[in-house]
């Protein structure tokens, strides 16, 4: 490389703004990663009845870590409706099935408020959940002995996910139809999606097309390809500590 | 780098170099934005989806970032003009607070204030996104709360660099020969003395003696 011409007057120069400008905002990122949990809280806390208001949907835009963001793992989803859509339930049982809308909606619903957490770190408190308890449909259709697991299908074609048996029958495990007070949007993986309360997001399966009784777990899609938990208990797994929702 | 000898009314404004590390950034950049904007928008990523390989590509794309950066400051005429975003001048605060800025009234070297504002301002936000994201990328890196504030500071300065880029391509748009001056590496002198009055002065001069033009170039920023 070549030499450098000798110093110039650095009076006349200026003052090197630029390099301080630099470190300045190196500096403020740096301590953000410190202190950015507790600023975003905070901050979160000050602008959720400004959020929760807000027709034009536009302050969900902000980077606040408490609203939804939306995965899909694959191309786009088709869209299905109430006359389209269907649930199969299958695999070791003892009377397969198939349900449509209204006739999930015909049997006992459950409701729930509770967070939902993603195992990325964004939590919105206090959803409104409600649907059949997938112990219901466990029951109707009679797991046969050698069935020890529950692997959910979605009808984006790819994802997959699984619950031991003894998991699947808790009361806060649901098949949703309503999800913030309306059915579950596309988008949020309606018309039917599950809710598996006590443990992280992915658990969750959105666009849920069947449930299938296997002899055991069976990884699901994140838990093959990202490493995640099997068993995604929040606060006790992903070497995660949040505050366990039950 | 050795350029070709301009016309007399041109100068030469940046050389071979600096055009690809520009071009190569600005690829680099725009994929990032753009893959950002899938990640994190709900209109965009449901009916886009392969979540994985969005997130590859733009974790790829940010730490590939680094290259043409490293690469520039290994050229010397990148480093000059590093040396000349870097100073402020008395006249650079006085651009900044004047109302009549681009009258020129006020001599502008190579760069005016705002653009020695903006490549500051994208320096220390690119630092900030490649560290936030090397966080975010490698787990076990540091303890989960710093994690959870390593996306925090992501997603904000995102924003904020998003903000930049665009009024920075909305600067360019504005002037083509601007726009020209980074494509070929050279501008027409009637514009440099009309947006950069001091440097063009200088450069002329540069041109015209060109035995000297190496380190003569770099006299007299913030001169006359």
């Amino acid at each position: 490389m070549d030499t450098e011409p000798p110093e110039q007057d650095t009076t006349e120069l200026g003052t090197p703004v630029g390099r301080r400008l630099v470190l300045a905002v190196a500096g403020v990122g740096l301590a953000g990663i410190i202190v950015g949990r507790d600023v975003q809280e905070r901050l979160a806390r000050l602008l959720a009845p400004i959020q929760q208001r807000d027709p034009t949907g536009l302050t969900d835009l902000l980077p606040l870590g408490n609203t939804f963001r939306y995965y899909s793992v694959t191309g786009s989803v088709p869209k299905q409706t109430a006359s389209t859509y269907r649930l199969d339930v299958g695999g070791l049982v003892g009377t397969p099935a198939s349900y449509t809308i209204a006739d999930l909606s015909a049997m006992p619903q459950t409701s729930l408020v509770r967070d939902f957490q993603c195992v990325t770190g964004w939590r919105v408190p206090e959803v409104h959940w409600s649907g059949v308890r997938l112990a219901e449909l466990l029951d109707r259709s009679g797991p046969s002995p050698s069935a020890t697991a529950v692997a959910f299908r979605s009808f984006d074609g790819t994802y997959t996910e699984s619950l031991t048996l003894e998991q699947a029958r808790r009361g806060d495990v649901i098949v949703a139809l309503q999800m913030l007070g309306q059915p579950v949007t596309h988008d949020h993986g309606g018309p039917v999606r599950m809710y598996v309360a006590p443990m992280y997001g992915y658990k969750s399966t959105k666009w849920l097309s069947g449930i299938e009784l296997t002899a055991e777990v069976e990884p699901g899609y994140w838990e093959r390809t990202g490493d995640y938990d099997v068993d995604g208990w929040i606060g006790a797994s992903n070497g995660r500590e949040d505050e366990p929702v039950g | 780098m050795a350029e070709p000898p301009p016309s007399p009314t041109e100068l030469v404004r940046f050389s071979r170099v600096e055009h690809a590390v520009h071009r190569t950034v600005a690829i680099l950049m725009v994929v990032s934005i753009a893959t950002a904007a899938i990640l994190y928008n709900g209109f965009l990523a449901v009916p886009i989806g392969h979540r994985r390989i969005v997130k590859l590509v733009h974790v790829y794309s940010g730490f590939a970032l680094l290259v043409p950066i490293v690469v520039g400051v290994l050229s010397r005429t990148y480093r000059a003009d590093l040396r000349r975003l870097n100073r402020f001048s008395k006249d650079d605060w006085r651009w900044l607070r004047s109302r009549t800025r681009r009258d020129g009234t006020i001599a502008v070297g190579k760069f005016n204030a705002g653009q020695k504002l903006n490549a500051a301002l994208s320096t220390g936000g690119i630092i900030v996104l490649l560290a936030t994201g090397t966080v975010m990328y490698y787990p076990d890196l540091v303890r989960l709360s710093w994690r959870t504030g390593a996306s925090f500071v992501h997603d904000w300065f995102a924003l904020a660099i998003g903000l930049l880029v665009a009024g920075h391509i909305s600067y360019a748009m504005r002037d083509a020969e601007s726009r020209r001056g980074m494509r070929t590496g050279r501008v027409s002198t009637v514009w440099a003395r009309d947006h950069h009055g001091a440097w063009a002065d200088e450069a002329a001069g540069a041109q015209a003696t060109p035995t000297t033009a190496g380190t003569r170039t770099r006299r007299g920023v913030a001169g006359s």
